[in-house]
Formats: structure tokens, C-alpha cells, sequence
């Protein structure tokens, strides 16, 4: 497939591994955010071709992983009520609540539907106007726009039986967390390419400054990844830091206009609890009040959910890049995906099912 | 849900509610999606495609650019390999 394939390519990748090993003369550990490059990173093997001076931690930057186990409580409540069409992406009807899934739920009789998009949502609760059609609405900002536009139609269209149950969270907030916290290891970051391609990369630069780290925007193949770990080593080497777009096919600085248009219209940024993580300020979208007839938590009388994690589970240091994996006693034997204690082991984007799958085991 | 994949724009419309929509080719497999969000997008062009939303047209110059990097970087390679005397 056309700009795919190319980025694959073994030999090209052998040239970036070579650069890099003649590059690197000291320890450097790099966080890369999103889960899709985690995934790409340990599925290609990337991680262990790089030379031993070089460690990869893995960032919290898979939707499915940070969403607070209340939220997925939350969504069950709404699902489990008669009226109610509950819709959404495949890998978040798999996250098990505090008892049950979504899709446990759907077995025991309730309506839950997998979605493409969240204008196939609409496109329900148009075609059933005597349920409650409800999006669960979770993701970066690289699916709020989708988001966004579904709450915006929805309006123009004058439909009262849709809604979405909103748990949007924002990268640059959580970066600025991990850099500022006084046990961050991380000295230079990939970037999301994808949440650039439509947030740009401006919001970066004050906080490569602040923190003199590279931030390196990257894209999700493999030869993307090698050259953005090339380009952050090469940075760090050299003294530098600063902001710089290695997906340059995809993202701008300035980014996505129109999509920030309707991304402020219809959201407001607000304080968000991040699962494992904890609150962190201004991490998040809210719908805004000239939009609240469309939010789930409003139209639905949930009452107070609060629930415990498991305590073994670490995730929360994982994805602030403190710990691995396999620094987990249950990874592998008491969590595993189809057994999954934590969110992480989930998703197909979580740090621990990629290690799982691709099979990395305490050596 | 975060991934975004590249397609190529087969045709162009509007919806009911004048919304910008396409037919996009992933290597083969065609879908709607929403093109409200790259309205200058053309026919034959790529698009990056997330959930049903094209968030950005893809430059194909800037696409070139790391193979161009990488000739480079193997000529500078060639340049310090010691020839044989
Ligand atoms: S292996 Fe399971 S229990 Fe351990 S951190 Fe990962 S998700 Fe949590």
C-alpha cells in the first residue's frame, strides 16, 4: 500500500540502525507516547536492535489505557438501561469495568454496537429516534475531531436521542506531567505524529524549552521510528533541544485548522483523572455548556461510582516510563489479554499486551 | 482507535447536511469518510484517515524526503570506507 510499504523497507531500516549506532556515545532513554508506536517498536523488534546505550520507554499514550475505570463503569451503567444503544470503537468494548465489559454486558442483552465512526452513531439514533443512541466518546485528539463533528451534527440535526459519554484527554499536558515529575528518566520524546496532523506542533515549544528536551514529532512505520529516534539522538548528542517534525507528510506547525475550529466550538479543556496516572491539569475536553443537551453524564442519572484497581497492577509506572512490563509479578501469569487485570493488557495499542503478544518473557 | 492510514481519494461529495464527504481507497478496500476536516483535498490524492475522519492530505514532496536523506547518509557512508591502496 502506497505510503506504507516504502516505510517498511528492511535495508532502508539498516541504514537508520547503522547511523544510530555510529551516532550514540552515551546512555540515552527516549519515551515515545502513543501506543501505535509501542506497538510498531516492539512487534518490529526495534528496541532490541538499537544499541545497548539506548533505552525505549513506553509513554501513556494508548485512550483505551488511561480511561478511568469509573468511565468504563459509567458506560455499562448507561448501557445496561433498556433505552439505550451504546456504541462504540471496537477495543473499548473490551476493557473490563470494576465486574464486566461492555461486550458482557451485550451477552447478557443489552444493545451495544461497535461503530467505525461516530457519524455512524448519529446515523443510529436517526434511524431509531425512540432509543437513546449513546457514543463513548473516549481518545486523544486524534479522534476528538470525529468527536466533535458527531456532537455538532447531531445539533444541526436537531436529534434529542443521541448523546456521548465524553473521556478525551490531551498529550501535551501528560508530557509536561512525566518531564515534570521528580523521577522522569526521559530525556527526549517521539511525539505523536497523528495528534500533531491535527493539533500541529506549536504547543511543544514552550515545553522543549522549559525542560531542554528534544521533542521529536514522529510518524507510526518503522522507518518513521528509526528516524525519529535517529533525529532525537542526534539532538541529544549534540546538546541541542527543541521541536522537530520528522512527519512531515502528514503534520504542519500550525496543524489542522479547520479541525481546531470545531474542536473549540464544541469542547473545553478541563482537569482529567488519567487511569494509573492520577488527575492532571487541563488534560482534557469537557463538551462545553451551549452542548451539555448532548452529554451522556447529564442525560443519565448515574448516581456516585468509584472503584479500586487491582493492586498489583503497575500500569501507572509504566506509562509514566519508570518501570517495564516485566517488572510486573503478575505480568504473563496472573494478567494476561484474555485474563487482563490492568488496561494496558487490554488494548491492542496497551504496553503490556504488546510485550505479551510479541512475546517477551523475563530472559 | 489512534492509528491513522493512509487512502486515496476516488471521489469527492457532500452530504445532506453539506458536509464534506469521499470515497477513499485503503489498497483496495473502499470506505466513506469524512473530508470536512481537508477540504482542499483532491481526487488521486492521499489522505491520512482516523475513525472515518481524514485529518490531513499527505505532502508527497515532504513523503520523498527521508529516502533522499537516507542516499545521503550511504554516500557519506561510501565517502569513509578506506580504499584499498
Ligand atoms: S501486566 Fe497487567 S497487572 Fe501488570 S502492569 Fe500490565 S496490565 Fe497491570
Amino acid at each position: 500500500m502506497r505510503f506504507v510499504d516504502e516505510y517498511r523497507n528492511g535495508p532502508d531500516a539498516q541504514k537508520f540502525l547503522h547511523a544510530i549506532q555510529e551516532l550514540v556515545t552515551q546512555p540515552w532513554t527516549l519515551m515515545e507516547i502513543c501506543g501505535g508506536q509501542t506497538h510498531t517498536l516492539i512487534r518490529s523488534g526495534i528496541d532490541k536492535l538499537l544499541p545497548p546505550q539506548v533505552t525505549l520507554v513506553h509513554g501513556p499514550g494508548c485512550p483505551v489505557c488511561v480511561t478511568p475505570l469509573e468511565m468504563i463503569d459509567r458506560a455499562i451503567a448507561i448501557a445496561r438501561r433498556p433505552e439505550v444503544i451504546m456504541t462504540s470503537f471496537g477495543d473499548m468494548l473490551r476493557v473490563p469495568g470494576s465486574s464486566i465489559d461492555l461486550l458482557g454486558v451485550k451477552a447478557a442483552g443489552a444493545d451495544v454496537r461497535m461503530v467505525y465512526s461516530p457519524l455512524d452513531a448519529v446515523k443510529l439514533a436517526q434511524k431509531h429516534p425512540d432509543r437513546q443512541v449513546v457514543f463513548f466518546a473516549v481518545g486523544f485528539e486524534t479522534t476528538a475531531p470525529g468527536n466533535a463533528m458527531a456532537v455538532w451534527q447531531a445539533q444541526q440535526l436537531g436529534l434529542p436521542n443521541f448523546s456521548i459519554l465524553c473521556s478525551h484527554v490531551l498529550a501535551p499536558p501528560a508530557m509536561e506531567a512525566i518531564l515534570g515529575s521528580a523521577d522522569s528518566q526521559v530525556q527526549g520524546f517521539l511525539a505523536a505524529g497523528h495528534v500533531c496532523a491535527v493539533m500541529g506542533y506549536w504547543e511543544y515549544e514552550p515545553i522543549a524549552e522549559r525542560y531542554r528536551t528534544p521533542i521529536i514529532v514522529t510518524g507510526f512505520e518503522p522507518l518513521d521510528l528509526l528516524h525519529g529516534i535517529y533525529m532525537t539522538l542526534k539532538a541529544l548528542e549534540e546538546g541541542r533541544w527543541g521541536v522537530e517534525n520528522q512527519y512531515a507528510r502528514a503534520v504542519t506547525r500550525a496543524g489542522n485548522q479547520p479541525a481546531q475550529r470545531l474542536l473549540s466550538q464544541v469542547f473545553q479543556v478541563v482537569d482529567r483523572p488519567w487511569r494509573g496516572i492520577g488527575l492532571i491539569p487541563n488534560s482534557g475536553y469537557r463538551l462545553r455548556p451551549e452542548f451539555a443537551a448532548f452529554d451522556a453524564e447529564l442525560r443519565f442519572d448515574l448516581g456516585d461510582i468509584h472503584v479500586e484497581e487491582s493492586p498489583l497492577c503497575i500500569a501507572g509506572q509504566i506509562m509514566q516510563g519508570l518501570k517495564k512490563p516485566l517488572d510486573c509479578a503478575a505480568f504473563g501469569v496472573l494478567c494476561t489479554p484474555e485474563r487482563p487485570l490492568g488496561a494496558p493488557m487490554v488494548s491492542s495499542e496497551g504496553t503490556c499486551a504488546a510485550y505479551y503478544q510479541f512475546a517477551r518473557r523475563v530472559e | 482507535m489512534c492509528l491513522g492510514v493512509p487512502g486515496k481519494v476516488l471521489e469527492v461529495y457532500n452530504d445532506a447536511l453539506e458536509i464534506a464527504m469521499g470515497r477513499i481507497s485503503f489498497g483496495g478496500i473502499v470506505k466513506e469518510v469524512c473530508l470536512a476536516y481537508t477540504p482542499d483535498a483532491q481526487v488521486g490524492e492521499y489522505v491520512i484517515v482516523h475513525a472515518g475522519f481524514a485529518i490531513s492530505v499527505v505532502d508527497e514532496q515532504e513523503a520523498m524526503e527521508v529516502f533522499s536523506m537516507l542516499e545521503q547518509m550511504e554516500d557519506l557512508a561510501e565517502l569513509e570506507i578506506p580504499q584499498p591502496a
